[in-house]
């Protein structure tokens, strides 16, 4: 006997076709305009973010910068889909997220600038900091998601991770125990397509990266991740069902990464710039901003204003960060334990010793 | 299977008709790689990015160009799986070389190097072997972001059946390399990455091994010896030039092969000398310093002249880059602690 036991399905959700337009069979969506305003505002202020970030660390004022240009509704989907008190698990390339979720910009170009200040957000307090060792963040949103569980709080944990953490045991490891214990907490992938010079191909021979769940016991579903409307959409709905006791879910945005992976790369060794022409098309802004504009939703001049405004936002923050007085040396024993160990004292004695201007 | 022989002829001697080329430290490296591919179709390398990429410090450039994407390839980003990786390879009698991007990645894989390559041998009495390398570009000074500036030599260093070297010149890395590959046993290859390209020097291609637990004596003195490897080094033989201007001859030596220590080459030393400054950017507490401290202590106590000195990565969190100098090595704190030595009465 032989019978089929178990069958799946991963759906694809997409609000927006890349003119603007309602894709057919959609409903209307839900937000008023002001809503999608804010949301194309945050796209763009993210994306003169990124562009300021960049030029910074050309002039030699800023470390190597992973710049996320193109993948900005992935980032503000998923952060406009979250409440104020859940907490965002980033990986390192959602500036989007979490500069909608507070993150100042003079706090992300201290990070990016090496300086240990800039993961101490005077907003999102409860948001884990950024996280470098690829994949490594999974667990720690289970984690969350746990605390929040146990003392029965109606909340959540977001997780963003690229496509190529999706290869790493930590993801599955997490994705698995999230699924058991019916955690609340949303992964959200983003796949770019690249993981450095590794295309998504070469990462995973599964046909999306939504069907990890599965094997989980977790929900898995794509969304079009240069539709910011949709990744809301999609977030969203994963966290109600997270916050009311439903467990999981895994969501793959499906997006671009039109820069190099980081200032230290240089892309054109590994992929065809037909291949980012094609995906400039696909660019979520001008989606987003089309579409407002079919829909005589923004005023001519509106954007422009927005824009000019956000500018000076973006210099006033890097001129911030710029005249940021550097830490003391002691600093790099300040906060290694709550109290530098009286054993290790003559260390911080010597190193400060050292470090005095007149030493 | 057999006790798993050398894996290519490995010339003590070398080829003394290749004539030495300029060459930096990730030249080098690649030169080495390339070498042993050709030489022994059982080399291959894998890891993250270091196929088309070649590396993302171009150690493996144009190799997958030259021995093609089955020998050369990229691997799904996965740590702990590509050094598991290579143990099962290993276990087949092949001579896998495995890259991690950054040591500070290695973490996630020492699980598998504790349980598993460093003890396979032991565990089957021979029956299976690890001949494997794995490759991590390691340590700072070069402005890196988080986590991409680690020394966790001694945690490598720690463990029964790992060997551990860092070479600290292109023609010692060239050697090292090709005797990393060549060894029975897991090597964990450790990189500095602030030498890739700090410098050049003639690198013969000539195939000769260096071997795997011999310090090397970079500069010779009699007043005080200075112990270090990798990229410390720099700063190490800086200091040597400035207790010389003092006129103190400090002896360097570059330590090179870390598991297992060659601790007669430093006890020899510091015997002549009476005294001892340790230098490392690796963090202070249960590092490497202080094993060879404690082998001075065991071995030459009645020798020393002062107490033993080290200069080390403080026991913070390696900081971040902009604070990064205040904890590495710097030449006036291995001057300073030198003097030490050579003030104590
Ligand atoms: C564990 C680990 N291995 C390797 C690296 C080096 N590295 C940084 S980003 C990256 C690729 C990540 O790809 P993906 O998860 O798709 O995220 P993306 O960079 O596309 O945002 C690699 C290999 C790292 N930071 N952490
Ligand atoms: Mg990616």
């Amino acid at each position: 006997m032989r019978r089929v036991v178990a069958r799946f399905e991963i759906p694809y959700r997409q609000l927006l076709a890349a003119d603007g337009r309602l894709v057919d069979g959609s409903a209307p969506v839900e937000h008023p305009a002001a809503a999608l305003r804010t949301r194309l505002h945050a796209m763009l202020r993210a994306r003169l973010f990124d562009a300021r970030a960049v030029a910074l660390q050309r002039a030699g004022q800023l470390g190597t910068y992973a710049s996320a240009l193109g993948q900005e509704a992935v980032a503000v989907g998923v952060a406009a889909a979250m409440a104020d008190d859940d907490v965002l698990v980033p990986s390192f390339r959602e500036h989007g997220a979490q500069l909608w979720r507070g993150v100042r910009m003079r706090e992300l170009f201290l990070y990016w600038g090496g300086d240990e200040r800039g993961c101490d957000y005077e907003g999102p307090r409860e948001d884990l900091p950024v996280c470098i060792p690829v994949g490594s963040q999974a667990p720690h949103a289970a984690g969350v998601a746990l605390a929040f569980q146990l003392r029965g709080e109606a909340r959540a944990a977001v997780c963003l991770l690229g496509d190529g953490a999706t290869s790493k045991g930590d993801f599955y490891e997490a994705l698995n125990v999230a699924g058991v214990w019916r955690l609340p907490v949303v992964y959200v992938v983003t796949n770019n397509a690249w993981a450095i010079s590794v295309p998504r191909r070469a990462q995973s021979a599964a046909e999306t990266l939504a069907q990890k769940a599965i094997a989980a016991g977790v929900p898995g579903e794509q969304v079009d991740g240069n539709d910011v409307l949709a990744v809301e959409q999609v977030v969203r709905e994963a966290l109600a069902r997270a916050r009311e006791g439903n467990g999981p879910t895994l969501v793959e945005a499906l997006t671009y990464r039109l820069a190099d992976h980081t200032t230290s790369d240089d892309a054109r060794r590994y992929r065809d710039e037909s291949e980012i022409a094609a995906h400039r098309a696909e660019d979520p802004i001008e989606r987003l901003r089309r579409h407002l504009e079919t829909t005589g939703a923004l005023a001519a001049d509106e954007l422009a204003a927005f824009e000019a405004a956000c500018r000076e936002e973006v210099e006033r923050e890097a001129r911030a960060y710029l005249a940021t007085p550097p830490q003391p040396a002691a600093s790099i024993f300040d906060s290694v334990y709550a109290r530098w160990p009286e054993a290790l004292e003559a260390q911080r004695i010597a190193c400060v010793a050292r470090a005095a201007p007149d030493a | 299977m057999p006790e798993p022989a050398r894996a290519m002829a490995v010339a003590e001697a070398g080829d003394a008709t290749v004539e030495p080329v300029e060459r930096t430290m990730v030249e080098a490296i690649r030169l080495a790689l390339g070498r042993a591919m050709a030489e022994d179709e059982r080399v291959l390398l894998f890891g993250e990015d270091v196929g088309r990429n070649g590396g993302v410090f171009r150690a493996t450039e144009g190799l997958q160009a030259r021995f093609g994407a089955a020998r050369v390839r990229d691997t799904p980003l996965s740590e702990a799986m590509l050094v598991g990786l290579a143990v099962g390879l290993a276990a087949q009698d092949m001579r896998p070389v495995a890259e991690i991007q950054f040591a500070g990645f290695g973490y996630a894989a020492l699980d598998q190097l504790a349980n598993h390559a460093s003890r396979m041998r032991n565990r089957t009495r021979g029956r299976i072997a690890c001949p494997m390398v794995l490759r991590m570009p390691y340590g700072g000074g070069i402005r890196a972001p988080e986590h991409h500036s680690e020394s966790p030599e001694a945690l490598f260093a720690h463990l029964p059946g790992l060997r551990v070297v860092v070479p600290s010149s292109p023609a010692r890395a060239y050697g090292l390399l090709l005797a990393a590959i060549a060894d029975p046993d897991p090597v964990v290859f450790l990189e500095p990455k602030r030498l890739y390209r700090a410098s050049k020097e003639p690198v013969a291609d000539d195939g000769r091994a260096l071997p795997l637990d011999r310090c090397s004596t970079l500069r010779e003195g009699r007043d005080v010896t200075l112990v270090s490897w990798g990229a410390s080094l720099v700063e190490t033989l800086a200091a040597a030039d400035r207790l010389a201007d003092e006129g103190f001859e400090a002896e360097v030596l570059d330590v090179a092969t870390l598991k297992p220590l060659d601790l007669d080459a430093i006890v020899a030393s510091v015997a002549r000398s009476g005294r001892c400054v340790i230098v490392h950017e690796a963090k202070r507490s249960v590092g490497v310093g202080a094993e060879i401290a404690a082998g001075l202590a065991e071995q030459a106590l009645d020798r020393l002249l002062a107490p033993i000195e080290r200069v080390t990565g403080w026991d913070t969190i390696v900081p971040f880059p902009r604070l990064e100098d205040h904890d590495l090595p710097s030449t006036p704190r291995i001057v300073d602690a030198a003097r030490r030595t050579l003030d104590h009465v």
